[in-house]
């Protein structure tokens, strides 16, 4: 009899279009509003309908928010669902279902339970109550508050009629009594405590965080072109358009929106596009016009694997290099990349003072991963927040390229003042004419390339260090692998390492090379060349002892770093 | 009022170094947009010209309001944006035809969508100035240039009836050599709610040999009693090819992509002025917190 203690994990798989995401959005939030913690992430394939899709859903004592490769119980909607997944499952994982969605060659592989979903399903009405049945069993087992479980279903079935509501209700009741008698007969035991504080927690995506902490930031102008991973942020910020009174608009291409944006910053608004890798690629050559006009920009490149179209619904961090190098000509960018969902919101924010105050482009790194995963957080520190606008009147004989010390110009916008603002993709002089004057271009060069980069790089941030500051091994990432890493180390719970992780990615400050000093560096990054290891040689001269590298389009998971470390350890 | 387009004239020592070549139409078209400022009234600080890339994408560097010079063929994205971000400024976007109808060709197809109350001024010379003379897309059949020496076998372009075809805002066409008539259309642009596109024919006396200005005089004509809001009889001028008709072709008045905007519906403070909506942001995460 199979019994889980503090941690479940749940996977639910089916095929697109059969609502398991439905199943995972009640269940989420009806298990969070019982007082557990959650954690969900979705692994899906680039189609509509068919193939199998999962989502696999922690249910903890703790606060859980990382990808384990490990499956607790299975939900397979259909067949096919148990090949997909074979490497996940052992013994130890229960089946719960209808035979006729198991492969027969797994039935002694696994500890399988049947439980006939379809055919209470069917009996509640029709078997679109599939899915809230199997809600109704996990919830069950979990001995989740079903007067939450019955509410979440009122509200979310609520549009379509009284007796979908009631008919949903059935299905889940039904389910949650099914759930209920497999503990009772110790058919599975699930011991994980629940907390009443979480039930005030907020629960967001890595999507909503970055659209969220935007809008915080004073986010109100938004260009995109869809591509996933990324568009999930438009949709958001369209949603809102109109609470938030913002422009959001889709355009004709990614070079229109990059554009946009830049002209939406020139006029004093504050904008964002929204991409993945190709789509920033086609944005470079504007990147480079924000480079040359100090023209201030966000963008949100939320990666997948490449090259070229790649694998569209998977995720890598593949895309360094190109956020690194995109544009032609020397200029300074910010590039961060959050690696968990509340620093996607605050970087998010931070990313449009940053914009303003060095008047460059900033661009904010996720990918699939971070955009698709959601769990519980305690509370969004708005004090944490703050508007800073650098924007100034212009005055009579006003210079957009003013020659300062710290290499940043005063910027002002048309509309504010009686001064006139001229600003120039082409090399000019310090009012944004045209100039080809030897040593102007120098001298402007060096602005841009040299001392306002020194003037980022001061006050860059520090990455973040985890454990003893002494250890031998230092584990490095960035990005999105902040809690699988972290999670791995607890597991692990090896004195001598540490993990430094970047969420401050370019421009490096110089005080940081003395953290890797005399220590063995193990970089975890989820490409096939160690692209940040790569740039940590070339800034700081640090050279890895040991590469960690992940490209198959899948999340890292607790369990591979955790061996992989064990690997290098022993 | 000030009636003097030297207000208009900047003093900047870098914008006293034209790069027009003498008696190129550019300086023409320059003379005309004072004028026309001048007279709907405008101050410098109240107009911002973006333009592309080329000779004619020059221009915010000679006159006197704010300006980006931007990309090649990128000037109207950028212009739709600066305008929705602050639709209190004159916002005119300006370039070549290789800037406008080739690099820049698919933002003019969804500008026209889109109908954002700017101004697209076309500096038609039917070559490439600053590139020295290769064909753009409104070179004539059989012209011969360097790179083509075989001389251009391309249906040239035809900005007039694509910008019908689609149902733009405000079409015109005019010749720079005729100042009044030009300042007239390019007001009537300016005043004009919702995208106004003018492609204004213009010549390159450097590199294009054919379309000189006796040329234009000659191969033009000015529409009398035309009604520019027959879309049928718009587009069958706007397929005339020589001699090519002059004047304002179509008028199509419809919602503005600015005035659609949520932005705007109750609040007309430009973008530049505003706060986030931070309440709005803690009410959404409560819906997080309980459901
Ligand atoms: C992306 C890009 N491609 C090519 C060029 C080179 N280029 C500069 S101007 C120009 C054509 C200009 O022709 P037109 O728009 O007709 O303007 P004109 O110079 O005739 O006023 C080209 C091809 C460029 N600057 N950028
Ligand atoms: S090259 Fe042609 S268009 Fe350019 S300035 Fe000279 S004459 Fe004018």
């Amino acid at each position: 009899m199979p019994k889980f203690i503090k941690d479940v994990s749940i996977v639910l798989g089916g095929a697109a279009g059969q609502g398991i995401q439905t199943v995972e959005e009640t269940l989420t939030r009806v298990l969070k509003l019982s007082g557990y913690n959650v954690y969900a992430n979705k692994e899906y394939m680039s189609r509509v309908r068919g193939g199998v899709n999962t989502t696999e859903i922690r249910v903890s004592s703790e606060k859980v928010r990382a990808f384990v490769r490990r499956i607790d119980i299975l939900i397979p909607f259909k067949r096919g669902v148990l090949p997909w997944v074979e490497k996940r499952i052992s013994k130890n994982t229960v089946v719960l279902g209808e035979k006729e969605n198991v492969e027969e060659e797994f039935l002694e592989n696994v500890t399988f339970i049947e439980v006939p979903l379809s055919k209470i399903s069917k009996e509640v009405g029709s078997s679109l109550y599939l899915n809230t049945v199997a809600a109704g069993v996990i919830a069950g087992l979990f001995h989740a508050d079903i007067k939450v479980l019955e509410e979440y279903l009122r509200k979310r079935f609520g549009g379509k009629g009284e007796e979908i509501v009631e008919k949903n209700i059935e299905a889940a009741i039904r389910g949650y009594t099914l759930g209920r008698k497999l503990c009772e007969e110790k058919k599975v035991e699930i011991e994980v405590s629940k907390d009443e504080s979480v039930k005030d927690d907020i629960l967001l995506s890595g999507t909503e965080a970055i659209a969220l902490g935007a809008l915080a930031g004073g986010m109100n102008f938004l260009s995109f072109y869809p591509m996933s991973p990324s568009t999930g942020v438009a949709v958001f910020l369209a949603q809102h358009a109109e609470d938030f009174e913002i422009i959001v608009e889709q355009v004709e291409d990614e070079i229109s929106a990059i554009n946009m944006a830049l002209g939406a910053w020139f006029a004093g608004a504050r904008a964002m596009v929204t991409t993945s890798g190709g789509g920033f690629a086609l944005m470079t050559e504007a990147i480079s016009l924000a480079g040359m006009a100090e023209n201030p920009v966000v963008v949100h490149l939320a990666q997948r694997p490449g090259p070229a179209t790649g694998l569209p619904t998977r995720t890598m961090q593949g895309d360094l290099n190109l956020a690194l190098h995109a544009g032609h000509g020397e200029f300074p960018r910010i590039i961060l990349a959050p690696g968990t969902i509340e620093e996607a919101f605050y970087l998010t924010a931070e990313a449009f003072n940053l914009a303003d105050k060095y008047q460059v482009p900033v661009i904010i790194m996720t990918d699939e991963y971070l955009v698709d995963t959601y769990y519980n957080i305690p509370d969004i520190e708005f004090d944490r927040i703050k508007v800073e606008k650098y924007v100034v009147e212009a005055e009579e004989d006003y210079k957009r390229y003013k020659l300062t010390e710290d290499g940043i110009s005063p910027r002002a916008i048309p509309g504010y003042g009686k001064g006139i603002v001229v600003a120039n993709g082409n090399e000019h002089d310090e009012y944004g004419d045209i100039t080809e004057d030897e040593e102007l271009s120098r001298i402007m060069q060096e602005k841009r390339a040299i001392r306002k980069l020194e003037t980022i790089k001061k006050s860059a941030k520090l990455p973040k260090l985890i454990g003893d500051e002494n250890a031998r091994y230092l584990v490095i990432g960035w990005g999105s692998t902040f809690h699988v890493i972290r999670e791995a180390l607890e597991q692990l719970n090896i004195d001598d390492i540490a993990f430094l992780h970047f969420s401050w990615v370019y421009p490096l400050r110089e005080d940081i090379r003395e953290m890797f000093d005399g220590r063995v560096i193990i970089d975890i990054e989820s490409n096939v060349t160690g692209q940040f290891a790569q740039l940590l040689k070339r800034e700081l001269g640090v050279e890895v002892d040991y590469k960690i590298l992940k490209y198959d389009g899948r999340p890292f998971s607790v369990e591979e770093i955790c061996n992989a470390l064990k690997g290098v350890l022993k | 009022m000030n009636l003097d387009p030297k207000i208009f004239e900047p003093k900047r020592p870098g914008s006293q170094d034209v790069a027009w070549c003498p008696g190129c139409g550019n300086f023409g078209i320059r003379n005309i947009l004072k004028r026309a400022f001048v007279e709907l009234g405008l101050n410098p600080w109240e107009v911002v010209i973006i333009s592309g890339i080329g000779q004619a994408a020059k221009m915010p560097h000679y006159i006197n309001v704010h300006g980006y010079h931007t990309l090649h063929g990128r000037a109207i994205p950028i212009a739709t944006a600066v305008k929705a971000s602050n639709p209190e400024l004159t916002v005119i976007a300006e370039g070549g035809d290789g800037d406008m109808y080739a690099e820049g060709g698919n933002h003019l197809i969804h500008a026209i969508r889109r109908n954002p109350n700017i101004t697209v001024l076309i500096h038609d010379n039917q070559i490439y100035g600053l590139t020295k003379g290769q064909a753009s897309p409104t070179t004539m059949l059989g012209m011969k240039t360097p790179t083509q020496p075989w001389g251009v076998f391309e249906e040239p372009f035809n900005p007039i009836a694509l910008a019908v075809a689609l149902n733009a805002s405000f079409v015109a066409r005019t010749f720079m050599g005729y100042f009044k008539e030009s300042v007239e259309i390019i007001k009537e642009a300016i005043q004009h709610k919702g995208l106004a596109i003018v492609d204004i024919l213009h010549p390159c006396v450097s590199f294009n040999k054919l379309n000189t200005y006796t040329w234009y005089r000659e191969h033009t004509y000015w529409m009398k009693d035309h009604d520019p809001y027959d879309r049928e009889e718009a587009f069958k001028r706007a397929i005339e090819k020589d001699p090519l008709p002059l004047g304002i072709f179509y008028i199509n008045k419809r919602p503005t992509f600015e005035e659609m905007s949520p932005a705007y519906k109750k609040d007309k403070t430009p973008l530049w002025k505003r706060v986030p909506k931070v309440e709005e942001i803690k009410r959404i995460l409560d819906l997080k917190r309980r459901f």
